[in-house]
């Protein structure tokens, strides 16, 4: 199994879906090798990890590329200029290397399945593939066309496109991944196979407090609303804030916070200033661990209004910590949770409207808690593991 | 002997407008009633009240014998008056021909009786001046909404004089006991009519249900089990909604087929005939007291109250509701005492259930809205706008 981060050096969702899946694998019995293209201090696992050992390899977010204060409009220019500079020399030279370790590391290890998790592992399959022939399968977590709102960085489309063309089978985390794939990638439909993510709730701490600041609100009769993710184009923040704005008009004492740092954060205050909310925003920066479980702890309301999320693993995330959530019917993650809150990430009428009722009716926020929290403790590894093994043993 | 008793069902909800918490104070209608009201009765109409209608009119000529008794929510006459007065008269055809008796129910088809006793006894007057006015009839014997029952309403219903009420034949309250007899409740005279849940529901659930064991369901088929009950009992009460006729078993399903022979099939049988609830109370002896201290309904599997109470939406809806009815009455707002009764409709209380909601069961079905928790927010919104307009 190829991977790229892995907790806790893990810039997002990708390495806590990888080390979610490896275990319940080996639980099930798998003799698994996970490789991944440098060391560094991970925790106790009981499979085998190998390290492709390249220098110089950092946790990164996958779409550095995009700058500060970035708006859909300076995108384009900058994509421009972006192409005959070739994005991100570095990291494209690091995936490349990754692919030539990795075809020597197969040799070695000869598995009967190679399993690859996005376009930074793919060359890595597929060079796995090609030395001893054994089938790849390409798990697609999030695809460019997501992380870019519809407009993909020509160069990662393409290792996209060739590692997914180029697999014995894909694995798309959601439907709406799969029918990505098939619109954009041009694959057939009886190519892929939807496994669902699920949630270890032993990895989060679920007797975090309130921090004092946020407790403090409260006690004065606020309501707390709560985005957590990469402040970036992808996530819809912008839309969080329009949808705040129209919320603070009928209920003032509502507060929301913002979790996460990215490209749009400037934008972001900016758009607050100009609602003349800036007051009932606050921006917390990138939180992980026990801070995170704080917010999660302090929110009436978890609000993820994605433009485009291949699954979503904060709103199960949330529910482990009881607090109820809002999600984007443009998530994979809405095909598993049915006790949520949905709405289209441009509606911010239906998004401000849905807000208010979490706020106004305390008796609807506990019961979309408690039935979302079942939910969310429903959505196992497990399940997704024995899909896999099912895929393995039709290869 | 064998007495079969027919109940029909008649009700559809006037359904809740997307009311948004930004509509509250804005003086917007309530209900959607150009909307999904009146294309839900037109649709329902065409495809099963008038079909049945035209079927049962011609069954009861054909057959001298045959009876059957309807009951009708004061909701859902209204409703055929201003969107549907061919569907009214071709019930009013059906009642004339003498053999069709009408039944008492809350006006609202409501969860009253569990709400406000004084509520309860008001929808109660109200249905039956609206069943007077459009059938001439005066019901005699009662079935609560959704068939909830317990000992107080039994009691409660005695001293409103009436002769009898329906309830579920659960077998969690009959244990050996057949559904096939009356009984009275404990301390009471008012007599009982039980459902014959298996038989009933064969024609109501399981009629299309092609894993059923006893698919296809025929006619012979159905005479032949009713059969086995004579000797074993008195009456054979099939209740069942009226929609079962077209839209919950579709035409296609062969359910009109089936009922045209059904009354054929039952007279067969030399000792087989057909009651009306009235007529069932007068001829047969209760064959006991039966005690249901605790609430049952024609339900779910439950068979309980859980449809409409069981999280804590439905139970703060509920609560906060009738929190409000003294104040609506003494506001002297006819629209707005209407606006609230509405609201009382226990099919609001039924879209609200989170039950089974991830399996996409029966309530997903039959609910207008995404999610329970949608259905929850807008009776809330409009239960604001009242709260609003009464603090004015």
């Amino acid at each position: 199994m190829f991977g790229w981060e892995y907790p806790p050096h893990n810039s997002g969702g990708l390495g806590v879906a990888c080390q979610g899946l490896a275990r319940a694998l080996v639980d099930k019995g798998v003799d698994l090798t996970f490789v991944l293209p440098k060391k560094a201090d991970f925790g106790a696992e009981n499979f085998k990890m190998i390290f492709a050992s390249l220098p110089n390899i950092k946790v990164y977010a996958v779409n550095s590329f995009l700058m500060p204060y970035m708006t859909e409009e300076t995108y384009k220019v900058i994509r421009k200029k972006q192409k005959s500079r070739v994005y991100a020399n570095d990291l494209f030279s690091e995936v490349e290397r990754y692919g030539l370790a990795a075809a020597k590391i197969a040799r070695k290890i000869r598995g009967d399945v190679i399993h690859a998790h996005d376009w930074l592992s793919f060359g890595a399959g597929l060079a796995a593939q090609k030395t001893i022939k054994s089938p790849l399968v390409s798990h697609v977590h999030a695809t460019e066309v997501d992380r870019t709102a519809g407009h993909p960085n020509e160069l990662i489309y393409k290792k996209e496109y060739e590692g997914t063309n180029g697999a014995d089978k894909v694995i798309a985390v959601s439907q709406f991944t799969k029918n990505t794939l098939i619109q954009n990638y041009g694959l057939s439909d009886s190519k892929i196979d939807v496994v669902y993510n699920g949630i270890d709730a032993t990895c989060y701490q679920l007797d975090a407090s309130i921090p004092a600041g946020l407790k403090a609100y409260k006690k004065k009769g606020y309501k707390i609303v709560l985005f957590v993710g990469r402040i970036t184009i992808m996530k819809g923040p912008d839309y969080f804030i329009n949808a705040a704005n129209i919320v603070l008009k009928h209920h003032p004492k509502t507060l929301f916070v913002v979790a996460g740092s990215g490209d749009m954060e400037g934008r972001l205050m900016e758009q607050a200033s100009e609602f003349g909310i800036s007051d009932k925003v606050i921006f917390t920066g990138f939180l992980r661990g026990r801070e995170l479980s704080e917010v999660f702890e302090a929110a009436d309301l978890f609000v993820m209004p994605s433009v485009s999320e291949p699954f979503g693993l904060t709103p199960l995330e949330s529910l482990l910590h009881d607090t109820p959530v809002l999600i984007s019917k443009q998530s994979g993650v809405s095909e598993v949770l049915h006790h949520a809150l949905k709405t289209d990430f441009w509606d911010v009428e239906d998004m401000a409207d849905k807000i208010l009722s979490v706020i106004t009716y305390p008796s609807m926020r506990r019961e979309l808690a408690k039935n979302g929290h079942h939910e969310a403790m429903l959505a196992s590894w497990e399940a997704a593991a024995e899909k896999c093994i099912r895929i393995y043993s039709q290869l | 002997m064998s007495s079969i008793c027919f109940y029909f069902q008649v009700h559809q909800p006037r359904r809740i407008k997307k009311f948004r918490y930004s509509d509250i104070g804005k003086k917007i209608d309530y209900f959607d009633d150009e909307g999904i009201n009146a294309q839900t009765l037109n649709k329902v109409s065409s495809k099963a009240y008038l079909p049945t209608n035209a079927l049962m009119l011609e069954l009861l000529h054909r057959h001298p014998e045959l009876k059957v008794a309807y009951s009708f929510s004061g909701v859902v006459l209204e409703q055929f008056e201003k969107y549907a007065p061919r569907v009214l008269e071709s019930f009013v055809a059906l009642i004339d021909t003498g053999r069709v008796e009408i039944l008492s129910e809350t006006y609202y088809h409501s969860l009253s009786f569990l709400g406000s006793k004084q509520e309860f006894d008001e929808q109660v007057a109200l249905h039956k001046k609206k069943v007077e006015s459009i059938f001439g009839q005066t019901p005699k014997v009662f079935r609560n909404t959704e068939l909830i029952y317990n000992n107080d309403l039994a009691i409660h219903l005695e001293r409103l004089g009436y002769k009898g009420v329906l309830a579920e034949g659960a077998d969690h309250v009959l244990g050996w006991r057949s559904p096939a007899f009356l009984y009275t409740p404990p301390g009471g005279k008012i007599r009982l009519l039980l459902k014959n849940y298996r038989l009933s529901d064969d024609i109501a659930f399981r009629f299309s249900e092609k894993s059923w064991n006893d698919y296809p369901l025929t006619a012979e088929k159905f005479a032949n089990w009713v059969n086995q009950i004579n000797g074993g009992g008195e009456i054979v009460n099939l209740f069942m909604d009226y929609e079962t006729f077209g839209e919950h078993q579709w035409e296609d399903s062969g359910i009109f087929k089936f009922m045209d022979k059904l009354p054929e099939e039952i007279l067969k049988h030399p000792d087989n005939d057909f009651v009306t609830p009235s007529e069932a109370i007068e001829r047969y002896t209760p064959k006991g007291s039966l005690d249901v201290p605790n609430y049952i309904s024609w339900a779910d599997t439950e068979r309980d109250l859980s449809a409409w109470l069981s999280n804590a939406m439905q139970r703060d809806a509920m609560n906060k509701l009738y929190s409000l009815r003294d104040d609506v009455l003494s506001a002297n707002d006819e629209d707005l005492i209407q606006a609230w009764r509405n609201l009382t409709t226990s099919d609001h209380f039924y879209y609200m259930c989170t039950k089974w909601f991830a399996d996409g069961d029966v309530h997903k079905y039959f609910n207008p809205y995404d999610s329970p928790y949608d259905a929850f927010r807008y009776f809330m919104n409009v239960l604001s706008d009242i709260n609003l307009k009464l603090k004015k």
